[in-house]
Protein backbone atom coordinates (compact mmCIF):
# COMPACT_ATOMS: atom_id res chain seq x y z
CA UNK A 1 0.00 0.00 0.00
CA UNK A 2 1.15 3.35 -0.54
CA UNK A 3 1.85 5.37 2.87
CA UNK A 4 -0.18 8.53 2.81
CA UNK A 5 1.30 11.29 4.91
CA UNK A 6 -1.77 12.38 6.00
CA UNK A 7 -2.97 9.29 7.54
CA UNK A 8 0.82 8.57 9.14
CA UNK A 9 0.77 12.22 11.36
CA UNK A 10 -2.73 11.64 11.85
CA UNK A 11 -2.11 7.82 13.72
CA UNK A 12 1.11 8.83 15.19
CA UNK A 13 0.13 12.01 16.52
CA UNK A 14 -3.43 11.75 18.10
CA UNK A 15 -1.91 8.18 19.24
CA UNK A 16 0.43 9.88 21.31
CA UNK A 17 -2.17 12.04 22.35
CA UNK A 18 -4.41 9.64 23.39
CA UNK A 19 -1.23 7.84 25.03
CA UNK A 20 -1.00 11.29 26.93
CA UNK A 21 -4.57 11.50 28.40
CA UNK A 22 -4.49 7.74 29.26
CA UNK A 23 -1.15 8.01 31.54
CA UNK A 24 -2.78 11.75 33.04
CA UNK A 25 -5.95 9.62 33.61
CA UNK A 26 -4.18 6.70 35.25
CA UNK A 27 -1.89 9.12 37.42
CA UNK A 28 -4.76 11.06 38.41
CA UNK A 29 -6.87 7.87 40.04
CA UNK A 30 -3.73 5.82 41.27
CA UNK A 31 -2.71 9.26 43.13
CA UNK A 32 0.66 10.02 41.47
CA UNK A 33 -0.91 13.04 39.24
CA UNK A 34 1.07 16.07 38.64
CA UNK A 35 1.29 18.22 41.99
CA UNK A 36 0.15 21.32 40.40
CA UNK A 37 -3.02 21.78 38.58
CA UNK A 38 -1.39 23.84 36.14
CA UNK A 39 0.49 21.22 35.22
CA UNK A 40 -1.99 18.99 34.66
CA UNK A 41 -3.83 21.70 32.95
CA UNK A 42 -0.87 22.28 30.71
CA UNK A 43 -0.53 18.76 29.62
CA UNK A 44 -4.23 18.40 28.30
CA UNK A 45 -3.99 21.48 26.50
CA UNK A 46 -0.90 19.93 24.46
CA UNK A 47 -2.93 16.40 24.13
CA UNK A 48 -5.70 19.05 22.72
CA UNK A 49 -3.57 20.62 20.56
CA UNK A 50 -2.03 17.34 19.13
CA UNK A 51 -5.66 15.82 19.05
CA UNK A 52 -6.52 19.25 16.60
CA UNK A 53 -3.53 18.51 14.64
CA UNK A 54 -4.18 15.39 13.70
CA UNK A 55 -7.75 16.30 12.58
CA UNK A 56 -6.84 18.66 10.33
CA UNK A 57 -4.25 16.52 9.19
CA UNK A 58 -6.58 13.21 8.38
CA UNK A 59 -8.62 16.30 6.45
CA UNK A 60 -5.90 16.63 4.10
CA UNK A 61 -6.52 12.46 3.01
CA UNK A 62 -10.03 13.16 1.36
CA UNK A 63 -10.95 14.24 -1.97
CA UNK A 64 -14.06 16.31 -0.24
CA UNK A 65 -13.25 17.35 3.19
CA UNK A 66 -16.32 20.13 2.92
CA UNK A 67 -18.76 16.47 3.11
CA UNK A 68 -16.38 15.09 5.67
CA UNK A 69 -19.59 15.49 8.03
CA UNK A 70 -21.19 12.95 5.95
CA UNK A 71 -18.71 9.92 6.87
CA UNK A 72 -20.41 9.96 10.60
CA UNK A 73 -23.66 8.36 8.92
CA UNK A 74 -22.53 4.32 8.56
CA UNK A 75 -21.24 3.71 12.25
CA UNK A 76 -23.44 0.59 12.18
CA UNK A 77 -21.28 -0.97 9.48
CA UNK A 78 -17.67 0.96 9.24
CA UNK A 79 -15.10 1.46 11.12
CA UNK A 80 -13.79 4.58 9.40
CA UNK A 81 -17.17 6.07 10.37
CA UNK A 82 -17.13 5.08 13.73
CA UNK A 83 -13.78 6.33 14.16
CA UNK A 84 -15.24 9.50 13.02
CA UNK A 85 -17.18 10.07 15.85
CA UNK A 86 -15.42 8.74 18.58
CA UNK A 87 -12.42 11.50 17.53
CA UNK A 88 -14.29 14.71 18.16
CA UNK A 89 -16.09 12.92 21.27
CA UNK A 90 -12.43 12.31 22.15
CA UNK A 91 -10.91 15.95 21.49
CA UNK A 92 -14.10 17.26 23.41
CA UNK A 93 -13.12 14.66 26.59
CA UNK A 94 -10.10 15.93 26.63
CA UNK A 95 -10.53 19.57 26.41
CA UNK A 96 -13.39 19.78 28.97
CA UNK A 97 -10.84 17.87 31.44
CA UNK A 98 -8.33 20.59 30.06
CA UNK A 99 -10.87 23.27 30.75
CA UNK A 100 -11.57 22.18 33.98
CA UNK A 101 -8.28 21.57 35.06
CA UNK A 102 -7.26 25.40 34.02
CA UNK A 103 -10.67 25.84 36.11
CA UNK A 104 -9.42 24.43 38.75
CA UNK A 105 -12.62 22.46 39.40
CA UNK A 106 -10.59 19.37 39.08
CA UNK A 107 -12.16 17.75 42.25
CA UNK A 108 -16.02 18.57 41.70
CA UNK A 109 -18.06 15.18 42.00
CA UNK A 110 -18.32 15.25 38.03
CA UNK A 111 -14.87 16.22 37.31
CA UNK A 112 -14.13 12.98 38.93
CA UNK A 113 -15.47 11.17 35.91
CA UNK A 114 -13.06 12.71 33.29
CA UNK A 115 -10.45 10.66 33.37
CA UNK A 116 -12.39 6.99 33.42
CA UNK A 117 -13.69 8.89 30.05
CA UNK A 118 -10.71 9.91 28.80
CA UNK A 119 -9.24 6.55 29.32
CA UNK A 120 -12.69 4.74 28.15
CA UNK A 121 -12.20 7.49 24.48
CA UNK A 122 -8.81 6.62 24.01
CA UNK A 123 -9.56 3.13 23.88
CA UNK A 124 -12.36 3.15 21.77
CA UNK A 125 -10.66 5.38 19.52
CA UNK A 126 -7.74 2.79 19.49
CA UNK A 127 -10.08 0.26 18.43
CA UNK A 128 -11.22 1.97 15.96
CA UNK A 129 -7.66 3.31 13.97
CA UNK A 130 -7.30 -0.36 14.61
CA UNK A 131 -10.02 -2.51 13.20
CA UNK A 132 -10.19 0.14 9.84
CA UNK A 133 -6.51 -1.71 8.86
CA UNK A 134 -8.16 -5.54 10.76
CA UNK A 135 -11.24 -5.37 9.28
CA UNK A 136 -9.86 -5.89 5.51
CA UNK A 137 -9.36 -9.77 5.16
CA UNK A 138 -8.00 -9.58 2.56
CA UNK A 139 -5.18 -7.33 3.34
CA UNK A 140 -2.99 -10.38 5.27
CA UNK A 141 -0.50 -8.02 6.98
CA UNK A 142 -3.43 -6.23 8.89
CA UNK A 143 -6.10 -8.61 9.05
CA UNK A 144 -5.27 -9.70 12.82
CA UNK A 145 -5.62 -8.66 16.53
CA UNK A 146 -2.10 -7.68 16.91
CA UNK A 147 -2.78 -4.42 14.44
CA UNK A 148 -5.02 -3.35 17.36
CA UNK A 149 -2.66 -4.39 19.71
CA UNK A 150 0.18 -2.70 17.95
CA UNK A 151 -2.00 0.76 17.60
CA UNK A 152 -2.46 0.85 21.57
CA UNK A 153 0.51 0.07 22.88
CA UNK A 154 2.92 2.29 20.40
CA UNK A 155 -0.24 4.81 21.44
CA UNK A 156 0.80 4.48 24.83
CA UNK A 157 4.22 4.05 24.42
CA UNK A 158 4.67 7.69 22.68
CA UNK A 159 2.30 9.19 25.59
CA UNK A 160 4.19 7.51 28.01
CA UNK A 161 7.42 9.09 26.62
CA UNK A 162 5.55 12.35 25.71
CA UNK A 163 4.35 12.83 29.55
CA UNK A 164 7.93 11.98 30.90
CA UNK A 165 8.88 14.74 28.44
CA UNK A 166 6.14 17.03 29.73
CA UNK A 167 6.52 16.13 33.64
CA UNK A 168 10.15 17.20 33.19
CA UNK A 169 9.53 20.91 31.45
CA UNK A 170 7.19 21.54 33.89
CA UNK A 171 9.29 20.75 36.79
CA UNK A 172 6.84 17.27 38.09
CA UNK A 173 9.93 15.74 38.84
CA UNK A 174 7.59 12.71 40.43
CA UNK A 175 5.57 12.42 37.78
CA UNK A 176 8.16 12.37 35.32
CA UNK A 177 9.81 9.52 36.78
CA UNK A 178 6.60 7.42 36.99
CA UNK A 179 6.15 8.03 33.90
CA UNK A 180 9.52 7.46 32.46
CA UNK A 181 9.53 3.93 34.58
CA UNK A 182 6.32 3.21 32.75
CA UNK A 183 7.87 4.23 29.58
CA UNK A 184 10.45 1.29 29.73
CA UNK A 185 7.94 -1.27 30.42
CA UNK A 186 5.12 -0.03 28.04
CA UNK A 187 7.50 1.07 25.18
CA UNK A 188 9.83 -2.66 26.12
CA UNK A 189 6.38 -4.36 25.30
CA UNK A 190 5.24 -2.56 22.43
CA UNK A 191 8.63 -3.80 20.72
CA UNK A 192 7.74 -6.87 21.80
CA UNK A 193 3.88 -7.13 19.97
CA UNK A 194 5.23 -5.16 17.19
CA UNK A 195 8.26 -7.85 16.89
CA UNK A 196 5.12 -10.32 16.98
CA UNK A 197 3.64 -8.91 14.35
CA UNK A 198 6.39 -8.28 12.25
CA UNK A 199 7.25 -12.06 12.56
CA UNK A 200 3.67 -13.23 11.28
CA UNK A 201 4.17 -11.15 8.41
CA UNK A 202 7.41 -12.51 7.67
CA UNK A 203 5.68 -15.76 7.62
CA UNK A 204 2.65 -14.92 5.49
CA UNK A 205 2.22 -16.40 2.27
CA UNK A 206 -0.57 -14.89 0.06
CA UNK A 207 -3.81 -16.50 -0.37
CA UNK A 208 -4.76 -15.29 -3.57
CA UNK A 209 -2.45 -15.86 -6.61
CA UNK A 210 -2.03 -15.15 -9.97
CA UNK A 211 -4.31 -18.36 -10.42
CA UNK A 212 -7.08 -17.45 -8.52
CA UNK A 213 -7.39 -14.62 -9.58
CA UNK A 214 -7.76 -15.32 -13.17
CA UNK A 215 -9.34 -18.52 -12.99
CA UNK A 216 -6.68 -19.90 -15.18
CA UNK A 217 -5.68 -23.69 -14.26
CA UNK A 218 -2.06 -24.15 -15.54
CA UNK A 219 1.16 -24.00 -13.57
CA UNK A 220 2.66 -21.07 -14.90
CA UNK A 221 0.35 -18.13 -15.36
CA UNK A 222 2.38 -14.71 -15.91
CA UNK A 223 1.06 -11.15 -17.00
CA UNK A 224 2.20 -9.84 -19.92
CA UNK A 225 0.38 -6.48 -20.03
CA UNK A 226 -1.81 -4.45 -17.33
CA UNK A 227 -3.62 -2.81 -20.07
CA UNK A 228 -2.08 0.49 -20.02
CA UNK A 229 1.63 2.26 -20.34
CA UNK A 230 1.03 5.42 -18.19
CA UNK A 231 -0.03 3.97 -15.09
CA UNK A 232 -3.59 4.19 -13.31
CA UNK A 233 -5.11 4.75 -9.90
CA UNK A 234 -4.40 1.19 -8.86
CA UNK A 235 -0.58 1.71 -10.06
CA UNK A 236 -0.18 4.75 -7.49
CA UNK A 237 -2.36 3.77 -4.56
CA UNK A 238 -1.62 -0.37 -3.91
CA UNK A 239 2.17 -0.26 -4.24
CA UNK A 240 4.73 1.82 -2.00
CA UNK A 241 6.89 2.60 -4.99
CA UNK A 242 10.48 2.91 -3.09
CA UNK A 243 13.12 1.13 -3.91
CA UNK A 244 14.18 -2.31 -1.53
CA UNK A 245 16.66 -0.39 0.17
CA UNK A 246 14.81 2.56 1.33
CA UNK A 247 12.22 -0.08 2.68
CA UNK A 248 14.39 -2.47 4.46
CA UNK A 249 15.96 0.87 6.08
CA UNK A 250 12.53 2.03 7.01
CA UNK A 251 12.35 -0.93 9.40
CA UNK A 252 15.29 -0.64 10.69
CA UNK A 253 14.95 2.96 11.49
CA UNK A 254 11.75 2.46 12.97
CA UNK A 255 13.11 -0.40 14.99
CA UNK A 256 15.88 1.91 16.39
CA UNK A 257 13.99 5.02 16.91
CA UNK A 258 10.56 3.56 18.03
CA UNK A 259 12.09 1.29 20.89
CA UNK A 260 15.65 0.84 21.25
CA UNK A 261 16.73 4.56 21.18
CA UNK A 262 14.11 5.58 23.87
CA UNK A 263 14.67 2.75 25.89
CA UNK A 264 18.39 3.45 25.96
CA UNK A 265 17.64 7.05 26.60
CA UNK A 266 14.92 6.56 29.59
CA UNK A 267 16.76 3.53 31.25
CA UNK A 268 19.88 5.90 31.55
CA UNK A 269 17.20 8.69 32.41
CA UNK A 270 16.27 6.19 34.96
CA UNK A 271 18.80 5.15 36.21
CA UNK A 272 20.70 8.70 37.19
CA UNK A 273 17.35 10.05 38.18
CA UNK A 274 16.99 12.41 35.27
CA UNK A 275 13.78 11.91 34.32
CA UNK A 276 14.30 15.43 31.37
CA UNK A 277 15.92 12.23 29.63
CA UNK A 278 12.57 12.02 28.01
CA UNK A 279 13.13 15.15 26.11
CA UNK A 280 15.70 13.94 23.86
CA UNK A 281 13.67 10.68 23.80
CA UNK A 282 10.27 12.09 22.59
CA UNK A 283 11.58 13.66 19.31
CA UNK A 284 13.17 11.25 17.97
CA UNK A 285 10.92 8.23 18.76
CA UNK A 286 8.23 10.38 17.22
CA UNK A 287 10.17 10.20 13.94
CA UNK A 288 10.35 6.48 14.90
CA UNK A 289 7.02 6.14 14.99
CA UNK A 290 6.52 7.77 11.52
CA UNK A 291 8.95 5.29 9.89
CA UNK A 292 7.04 2.53 12.05
CA UNK A 293 3.64 4.09 10.09
CA UNK A 294 5.35 4.57 7.07
CA UNK A 295 6.74 0.98 7.57
CA UNK A 296 2.99 -0.48 8.51
CA UNK A 297 1.62 0.47 4.68
CA UNK A 298 4.36 -0.50 2.66
CA UNK A 299 4.24 -3.74 4.12
CA UNK A 300 0.89 -4.33 3.38
CA UNK A 301 0.04 -6.03 0.12
CA UNK A 302 -2.83 -5.72 -1.45
CA UNK A 303 -4.40 -8.69 -3.24
CA UNK A 304 -5.45 -5.94 -6.25
CA UNK A 305 -1.51 -6.02 -7.02
CA UNK A 306 -1.72 -9.11 -9.03
CA UNK A 307 -3.76 -7.49 -11.72
CA UNK A 308 -1.21 -4.76 -12.38
CA UNK A 309 2.31 -6.54 -12.63
CA UNK A 310 3.58 -5.66 -16.16
CA UNK A 311 3.20 -2.92 -18.57
CA UNK A 312 3.75 -3.34 -22.39
CA UNK B 1 -20.76 -8.65 11.67
CA UNK B 2 -20.40 -5.70 9.46
CA UNK B 3 -21.56 -7.74 6.66
CA UNK B 4 -24.89 -8.35 8.18
CA UNK B 5 -26.59 -5.64 6.36
CA UNK B 6 -26.08 -7.10 2.93
CA UNK B 7 -26.13 -10.74 3.52
CA UNK B 8 -29.52 -11.11 2.20
CA UNK B 9 -30.10 -12.73 -0.91
CA UNK B 10 -31.39 -10.49 -3.77
CA UNK B 11 -33.95 -11.81 -6.59
CA UNK B 12 -32.32 -10.14 -9.38
CA UNK B 13 -28.39 -9.66 -10.45
CA UNK B 14 -27.76 -8.28 -13.23
CA UNK B 15 -23.77 -8.88 -14.54
CA UNK B 16 -21.20 -9.87 -17.43
CA UNK B 17 -20.32 -13.35 -18.70
CA UNK B 18 -16.96 -12.48 -20.35
CA UNK B 19 -15.65 -16.02 -22.73
CA UNK B 20 -12.19 -15.59 -22.61
CA UNK B 21 -12.56 -17.99 -25.53
CA UNK B 22 -12.99 -14.82 -27.87
CA UNK B 23 -11.47 -12.44 -26.06
CA UNK B 24 -9.05 -11.24 -28.67
CA UNK B 25 -7.41 -8.63 -26.43
CA UNK B 26 -8.94 -5.83 -28.84
CA UNK B 27 -9.53 -2.80 -26.11
CA UNK B 28 -12.92 -2.18 -27.87
CA UNK B 29 -14.99 -2.52 -24.89
CA UNK B 30 -12.46 -0.77 -22.75
CA UNK B 31 -13.29 2.50 -24.84
CA UNK B 32 -16.65 2.13 -25.54
CA UNK B 33 -17.04 2.15 -21.85
CA UNK B 34 -15.02 5.15 -21.26
CA UNK B 35 -16.58 6.89 -24.19
CA UNK B 36 -20.11 6.02 -22.90
CA UNK B 37 -19.24 6.98 -19.35
CA UNK B 38 -17.24 10.37 -20.03
CA UNK B 39 -20.41 11.40 -21.95
CA UNK B 40 -22.88 11.09 -19.20
CA UNK B 41 -24.81 13.09 -16.47
CA UNK B 42 -21.85 12.03 -14.02
CA UNK B 43 -19.63 14.64 -15.62
CA UNK B 44 -16.10 13.33 -17.53
CA UNK B 45 -14.00 11.03 -16.28
CA UNK B 46 -10.25 12.74 -15.51
CA UNK B 47 -7.79 12.25 -18.57
CA UNK B 48 -4.44 13.50 -17.36
CA UNK B 49 -1.32 14.12 -19.28
CA UNK B 50 -3.39 12.91 -22.13
CA UNK B 51 -1.06 13.85 -24.88
CA UNK B 52 2.32 13.86 -22.68
CA UNK B 53 4.76 11.21 -21.63
CA UNK B 54 2.53 9.39 -18.75
CA UNK B 55 -1.29 9.38 -19.89
CA UNK B 56 -3.12 8.30 -16.79
CA UNK B 57 -7.33 8.57 -16.62
CA UNK B 58 -10.33 6.90 -14.88
CA UNK B 59 -11.39 3.55 -16.55
CA UNK B 60 -13.96 1.22 -15.32
CA UNK B 61 -12.98 -1.45 -17.75
CA UNK B 62 -9.45 -3.20 -18.38
CA UNK B 63 -8.29 -5.37 -20.79
CA UNK B 64 -5.50 -7.21 -19.63
CA UNK B 65 -2.97 -9.93 -20.84
CA UNK B 66 -2.00 -13.05 -19.57
CA UNK B 67 0.44 -16.36 -20.58
CA UNK B 68 -0.47 -19.43 -19.08
CA UNK B 69 2.33 -22.30 -19.47
CA UNK B 70 5.41 -23.15 -21.16
CA UNK B 71 6.58 -23.24 -24.62
CA UNK B 72 5.28 -24.70 -26.57
CA UNK B 73 2.23 -25.07 -25.09
CA UNK B 74 1.75 -21.66 -24.01
CA UNK B 75 -1.84 -19.66 -24.16
CA UNK B 76 -2.11 -16.17 -24.34
CA UNK B 77 -5.18 -14.94 -22.30
CA UNK B 78 -6.83 -11.55 -22.72
CA UNK B 79 -8.41 -10.88 -19.71
CA UNK B 80 -11.27 -7.73 -19.19
CA UNK B 81 -11.43 -6.92 -15.60
CA UNK B 82 -14.49 -4.63 -14.11
CA UNK B 83 -16.18 -3.74 -11.00
CA UNK B 84 -17.56 -7.81 -10.68
CA UNK B 85 -20.77 -6.53 -8.88
CA UNK B 86 -20.48 -9.03 -5.54
CA UNK B 87 -23.18 -10.28 -3.87
CA UNK B 88 -21.01 -9.49 -0.80
CA UNK B 89 -19.56 -6.89 -1.99
CA UNK B 90 -16.76 -5.87 0.52
CA UNK B 91 -16.55 -2.30 -0.86
CA UNK B 92 -20.11 -1.11 0.75
CA UNK B 93 -20.04 -1.53 4.58
CA UNK B 94 -17.10 0.11 5.14
CA UNK B 95 -18.56 3.37 3.38
CA UNK B 96 -18.34 6.16 6.00
CA UNK B 97 -20.73 7.90 4.60
CA UNK B 98 -22.97 5.19 2.73
CA UNK B 99 -22.10 6.59 -0.66
CA UNK B 100 -20.99 3.15 -1.91
CA UNK B 101 -24.00 1.30 -2.20
CA UNK B 102 -25.76 -2.37 -3.50
CA UNK B 103 -29.01 -1.69 -5.31
CA UNK B 104 -31.87 -4.18 -3.74
CA UNK B 105 -33.51 -3.73 -7.43
CA UNK B 106 -31.26 -5.62 -9.38
CA UNK B 107 -28.00 -5.68 -7.32
CA UNK B 108 -25.35 -3.31 -8.97
CA UNK B 109 -23.08 -1.87 -7.17
CA UNK B 110 -23.01 1.98 -6.88
CA UNK B 111 -21.16 4.95 -5.93
CA UNK B 112 -23.51 8.16 -5.23
CA UNK B 113 -20.87 10.74 -6.34
CA UNK B 114 -22.49 13.57 -4.22
CA UNK B 115 -21.89 11.95 -0.88
CA UNK B 116 -18.60 10.50 -1.54
CA UNK B 117 -15.70 12.79 0.29
CA UNK B 118 -12.99 10.53 -1.34
CA UNK B 119 -11.35 8.66 0.92
CA UNK B 120 -10.34 6.16 -0.90
CA UNK B 121 -11.13 3.35 1.63
CA UNK B 122 -13.39 1.32 -0.87
CA UNK B 123 -10.56 1.16 -3.22
CA UNK B 124 -8.44 -0.68 -0.13
CA UNK B 125 -11.64 -3.09 0.63
CA UNK B 126 -11.88 -4.51 -3.04
CA UNK B 127 -9.37 -7.35 -3.41
CA UNK B 128 -10.02 -7.10 -7.63
CA UNK B 129 -8.91 -3.49 -7.62
CA UNK B 130 -12.30 -2.37 -9.38
CA UNK B 131 -12.54 1.00 -8.09
CA UNK B 132 -10.91 4.16 -9.46
CA UNK B 133 -10.22 7.53 -7.95
CA UNK B 134 -11.20 10.51 -10.51
CA UNK B 135 -8.47 12.46 -9.74
CA UNK B 136 -10.62 15.50 -11.39
CA UNK B 137 -13.76 15.17 -9.52
CA UNK B 138 -11.91 14.07 -6.72
CA UNK B 139 -14.45 11.07 -5.89
CA UNK B 140 -14.34 7.57 -6.47
CA UNK B 141 -15.55 5.85 -9.52
CA UNK B 142 -16.32 2.41 -10.79
CA UNK B 143 -18.32 -0.06 -13.42
CA UNK B 144 -21.75 0.85 -13.09
CA UNK B 145 -23.11 -1.77 -15.25
CA UNK B 146 -24.13 1.53 -17.81
CA UNK B 147 -26.89 1.35 -15.65
CA UNK B 148 -27.77 5.18 -17.63
CA UNK B 149 -28.13 3.03 -20.21
CA UNK B 150 -29.91 -0.72 -20.03
CA UNK B 151 -32.86 0.84 -18.15
CA UNK B 152 -33.10 3.75 -21.05
CA UNK B 153 -36.66 3.27 -22.82
CA UNK B 154 -35.44 6.11 -25.81
CA UNK B 155 -33.04 3.28 -26.72
CA UNK B 156 -34.18 0.04 -29.31
CA UNK B 157 -34.73 -2.75 -26.62
CA UNK B 158 -31.47 -4.79 -27.79
CA UNK B 159 -29.90 -1.86 -27.23
CA UNK B 160 -30.24 -1.78 -23.68
CA UNK B 161 -27.13 -3.42 -22.76
CA UNK B 162 -24.08 -1.86 -21.30
CA UNK B 163 -21.42 -0.22 -23.72
CA UNK B 164 -18.69 -2.87 -23.42
CA UNK B 165 -21.47 -5.87 -24.14
CA UNK B 166 -22.66 -3.47 -27.38
CA UNK B 167 -19.14 -3.20 -28.61
CA UNK B 168 -17.27 -6.05 -28.75
CA UNK B 169 -17.07 -7.16 -31.88
CA UNK B 170 -16.63 -11.15 -30.66
CA UNK B 171 -19.36 -11.57 -28.36
CA UNK B 172 -17.23 -12.21 -25.64
CA UNK B 173 -19.06 -10.20 -23.61
CA UNK B 174 -22.46 -11.77 -21.89
CA UNK B 175 -24.81 -9.60 -20.17
CA UNK B 176 -27.92 -10.80 -18.14
CA UNK B 177 -29.50 -11.71 -14.53
CA UNK B 178 -27.58 -14.52 -12.92
CA UNK B 179 -30.56 -15.45 -10.80
CA UNK B 180 -32.80 -16.12 -13.25
CA UNK B 181 -32.16 -19.79 -14.61
CA UNK B 182 -33.25 -19.53 -17.57
CA UNK B 183 -31.06 -16.09 -19.31
CA UNK B 184 -28.70 -16.20 -21.53
CA UNK B 185 -25.57 -15.90 -19.10
CA UNK B 186 -26.99 -18.19 -16.04
CA UNK B 187 -27.07 -21.29 -19.03
CA UNK B 188 -23.57 -20.02 -20.36
CA UNK B 189 -22.25 -20.54 -16.50
CA UNK B 190 -23.72 -23.62 -16.37
CA UNK B 191 -22.98 -25.30 -19.61
CA UNK B 192 -19.89 -23.88 -19.94
CA UNK B 193 -18.55 -24.02 -15.88
CA UNK B 194 -18.12 -20.14 -15.57
CA UNK B 195 -16.14 -19.45 -12.69
CA UNK B 196 -15.82 -16.02 -10.32
CA UNK B 197 -12.53 -14.35 -9.58
CA UNK B 198 -10.64 -14.76 -6.01
CA UNK B 199 -12.98 -17.01 -4.51
CA UNK B 200 -10.98 -17.44 -1.60
CA UNK B 201 -12.16 -13.85 -0.23
CA UNK B 202 -16.15 -14.84 -0.32
CA UNK B 203 -17.25 -11.94 -2.16
CA UNK B 204 -19.69 -14.28 -4.15
CA UNK B 205 -18.63 -11.61 -7.57
CA UNK B 206 -21.67 -11.65 -10.10
CA UNK B 207 -19.65 -11.37 -12.82
CA UNK B 208 -18.53 -14.54 -13.85
CA UNK B 209 -15.89 -16.07 -16.62
CA UNK B 210 -15.97 -19.01 -19.01
CA UNK B 211 -12.70 -20.85 -19.18
CA UNK B 212 -10.34 -21.41 -21.82
CA UNK B 213 -11.27 -24.23 -23.76
CA UNK B 214 -7.68 -25.86 -25.64
CA UNK B 215 -8.82 -26.67 -29.06
CA UNK B 216 -7.68 -29.79 -30.28
CA UNK B 217 -5.64 -29.82 -33.67
CA UNK B 218 -7.64 -30.31 -36.84
CA UNK B 219 -5.77 -33.82 -38.11
CA UNK B 220 -6.63 -35.22 -33.90
CA UNK B 221 -3.00 -34.73 -33.02
CA UNK B 222 -1.02 -32.93 -30.40
CA UNK B 223 1.50 -30.69 -31.82
CA UNK B 224 4.36 -32.18 -30.53
CA UNK B 225 3.38 -35.17 -32.27
CA UNK B 226 2.99 -33.18 -36.07
CA UNK B 227 4.44 -34.42 -39.24
CA UNK B 228 4.34 -32.55 -41.89
CA UNK B 229 4.60 -35.92 -43.93
CA UNK B 230 1.86 -37.34 -42.15
CA UNK B 231 -0.19 -34.76 -42.30
CA UNK B 232 0.16 -34.41 -46.29
CA UNK B 233 -0.66 -38.31 -46.77
CA UNK B 234 -3.84 -38.11 -45.08
CA UNK B 235 -5.36 -35.27 -47.83
CA UNK B 236 -5.73 -36.36 -51.64
CA UNK B 237 -2.91 -35.00 -53.85
CA UNK B 238 -4.28 -33.65 -57.06
CA UNK B 239 -3.08 -35.47 -60.41
CA UNK B 240 -0.22 -34.25 -61.77
CA UNK B 241 -1.99 -33.42 -65.09
CA UNK B 242 -4.38 -31.37 -63.21
CA UNK B 243 -1.21 -29.54 -61.95
CA UNK B 244 -0.28 -28.96 -65.15
CA UNK B 245 -3.65 -27.87 -66.70
CA UNK B 246 -3.70 -24.91 -64.21
CA UNK B 247 -0.79 -23.87 -65.25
Amino acid sequence: MKPAFSIILFTTVAGAAQGLACVLAVASLAGFAPQQASSIAMMLWVATAMLLVSLVASFFHLGHPMRAWRAALMWRTSWMSREVIVLPAFIAITAGWAVAASLGVLDAGWAQLLPWAAIVGALLLWLCTGMIYACLRFVQEWAHPLTVINYVMLGLSSGLVTATALGALAGETAFASHAGAGAIIITALAWFTRGLSLRRNARLRPKSTTQSATGIQAARVVQKSMGMTGGSFNTREFFHGASQRVYRNAKRIFLMLAFAVPLSILAVGFLTGAPAAGLLAFPLQLLGLVAERWFFFAQARHPQNIYYQMVS
Amino acid sequence: MSQAEVQETLAKQLALVIDLNVCVGCHACVTSCKEWNTSGAAGPLADLNAYDEQPTGTFFNRVQTFEADSFPNTQTIHFPKSCLHCEDPPCVPVCPTGASYKRKSDGIVLVDYDKCIGCKYCSWACPYGAREFDEERKVMTKCTLCVDRIYDESLAPHDRKPACVKACPTGARLFGDVKDPDSDVSKAIRERGGYQLMPEWETQPSNHYLPRKITTSACGRSQDEFRLGDFLRTKSVPSATAEEGTR
